[in-house]
């Protein structure tokens, strides 16, 4: 080892350690923006490291920079527009689509490394063939993997359940099918057709996956999948022999278990549950609160203008609907405008309101909402006892007292107590169903008032009439 | 085993012990910021798809290598971006939260 491998080695150690303190900075709001830029350091000095061996070693042939300087100006220059242009709200797609370009980065490693090997006509020794195919395997199932729910989140593919007739049997099947290939290549046999059978296995097996999980559970897919991404990583990183991605695709997939298993308790649901598929808008989810054919109260603005206005405390509850009707602006203003009324409003937060968990703050932090206003849910469901009036905004499952009693889809998942207030204004587009799929019985309920209008629309009316009173 | 693939496997498990140890630390609000900036994490893969790419020498191995040079460039830059922008909109400290003179009788209520 010379010394310009001892530093670029160094580099790389570098980076690592960097990523594991980015991590820890992470953890609080203060910190985070710093942590993320000391990882971003971190990997600069790797990438910038890696560059320095090969220009060092001068082994690379100029078709070899070619490719190195094409791919990173494409890639880079498609990766800082999309970052820098998408709108907050469609963010989550994003982060899904980035991470499957990184799974599927990962795979081609280990199938370029098969490659190489098989046309060396060498035998493959199991240590390097289990990390191959589990790079390839994990890689694969989550580059389509993560199309799909990003896709799904764009509305490209229906949001809904996509139930496969015998989904399950092909899904089995191909299960089988990828487990008998890659036991057949851990045998010693180095077989280049084989190797292609088990890619495609696992890319087809990504879709149907995720396929028939509902739009509502995209999150803690798009978070798993993140996991699996980091682990594929680590698995190139044992197929090429080097530690920076074994580390760093280690503390990812680690990471991103964690993240997961969070995320699916928010919603108090086994991530082996979602992972099944099928929740929402299944048929024979309806019985359950069929119940709540009730009247339903329509509201006019001016009612509820008066109603917001002559209020001591407001509770705003705002979900996904608020989001894609990009709201938040417009909530903000109407929350100013109650506040220099001597009206106290607070936001209440389900974790998973709006796409990912988290992602509501992120939404109504870009529009200058102050953070202390914003309480989580454990903090603020005491407070909706006392407070006069609750105003949902394009929340709904979220909201539905249906989730205290068993035999709902949503049963047990923990909601926000809106059914506690005084009343409740509910701006919604029509009486059309949450992600779940189900009917919410708080519109039916004698203290909810409903305004259909889009959101956006809906709150502007709502300030004009408070100014006018 | 030979001695690489036993430090390999160490390194690994440790890791993975880290990655445990880091999270389990972070506030539910920091969750998205957090899963795309372990999603910009993984992009180191772009060093492993360097190394493969500079010593690629056939047609297909070539093609294959751009793509993964090009697909983990994506994944850095643009997980890097997203996330710092996300960040950005928690820093930014706006007018102070205003004494809510005549809140009503929230005697006890959490504050901040």
């Amino acid at each position: 080892m010379d010394g310009i491998e001892v530093l670029v080695r160094i580099a790389w150690l570098l980076g690592a350690a960097s990523f594991v303190i980015g991590l820890m900075r992470m953890n609080s709001p203060a910190t985070a923006r710093n942590g993320n830029l000391l990882s971003a350091g971190g990997m600069a000095v790797a990438i910038g490291g890696t560059a320095v061996l090969l220009a060092v070693n001068g082994t690379v042939s100029a078709t070899g920079w070619i490719i190195i300087a094409v791919g990173i100006a494409v890639g880079g220059g498609l990766g800082l527009y999309t970052a820098r242009t998408v709108k907050m709200t469609a963010m989550p797609q994003l982060v899904s689509l980035f991470n499957a370009v990184g799974g599927g980065a990962a795979a081609l490693i280990a199938i370029d490394d098969y490659l190489r090997l098989a046309g060396e006509g060498a035998a493959i020794s199991l240590q390097v063939s289990i990390p191959t195919v589990l790079d390839i395997v994990i890689g694969s199932i989550t580059f389509t993997g993560s199309l799909i729910a990003s896709g799904k989140l764009m509305g490209v593919i229906s949001g809904k359940p996509i139930i496969l007739p015998g989904g399950r049997l092909i899904t089995l099947a191909i299960v089988l099918l990828a487990a008998a290939a890659s036991i057949y290549l851990w045998t010693g046999v180095v077989s280049v057709p084989v190797m292609f059978l088990v890619l495609a296995a696992a890319l087809v097996f990504g879709v149907t996956m995720v396929l028939p999980i509902g739009g509502a559970d995209m999150p803690v897919v798009i978070s798993l999948l993140n996991s699996f991404t980091g682990t594929a990583v680590a698995m190139a990183g044992f197929v090429i022999g080097n530690d920076v991605l074994i580390i760093a695709g280690a503390l990812v997939g680690a990471s991103g278990a964690i993240l997961t298993k969070l995320m699916a308790d928010a919603m108090n649901r086994s991530v082996l549950n979602i992972m099944l598929g099928g929740f929402g808008g299944g048929e024979g989810t309806v019985g359950a609160v069929s119940g709540a054919g009730g009247s339903v109260r329509e509201l006019g603005m001016d009612d509820a203008a008066i109603q917001l206005a002559y209020a001591s405390s407001v509770i705003v509850v705002p979900g996904y609907g608020l989001a894609v009707a990009q709201a938040q602006h417009a909530v903000r203003e109407l929350a100013e405008l109650l506040e220099s009324r001597g009206v106290d409003v607070k936001y209440a937060i389900h974790p998973v309101a709006g796409r990912m968990p988290g992602h509501m703050n992120v939404l109504l932090a870009e529009a200058n909402v102050p953070y202390p206003q914003l309480k989580e849910m454990e903090e603020i469901n005491p407070e909706f006892d006392r407070c006069d009036v609750a105003l949902v905004i394009g929340a709904n499952d979220v909201t539905n007292p249906a989730a205290r009693k068993p035999g709902s889809p949503v049963s047990g998942m923990p909601i926000l107590d809106v059914d506690h207030a005084k009343s409740i204004i509910v701006i919604k587009r029509s009486m059309g169903r949450g992600y779940a799929g189900i009917d919410n019985e708080l519109y039916v309920n004698p203290k909810t008032g409903m305004l259909f209008a889009d959101a956006k629309a809906g709150l502007a009316e709502l300030v004009s009439a408070v100014k006018a009173l | 085993m030979n001695p690489e693939l036993l430090a390999a496997l160490t390194v690994f498990l440790l890791a993975i012990l880290c990655g445990f140890a880091v999270i389990s630390k972070v506030p539910a609000t920091l969750h998205t910021p957090l899963m795309s900036g372990a999603n910009s994490i993984h992009g180191i893969v772009l060093v492993g798809s360097m190394l493969i790419a500079a010593s690629a020498t056939d047609l297909l191995s070539q093609v294959l290598s751009l793509v993964a040079v090009a697909f983990a460039t994506m994944n850095v830059v643009g997980g890097y971006v997203v996330t710092d922008r996300m960040l950005q909109m928690f820093r930014k400290k706006p007018t102070a939260p205003k004494a809510v003179a005549d809140a009503p009788a929230p005697a006890g209520k959490g504050g901040a």
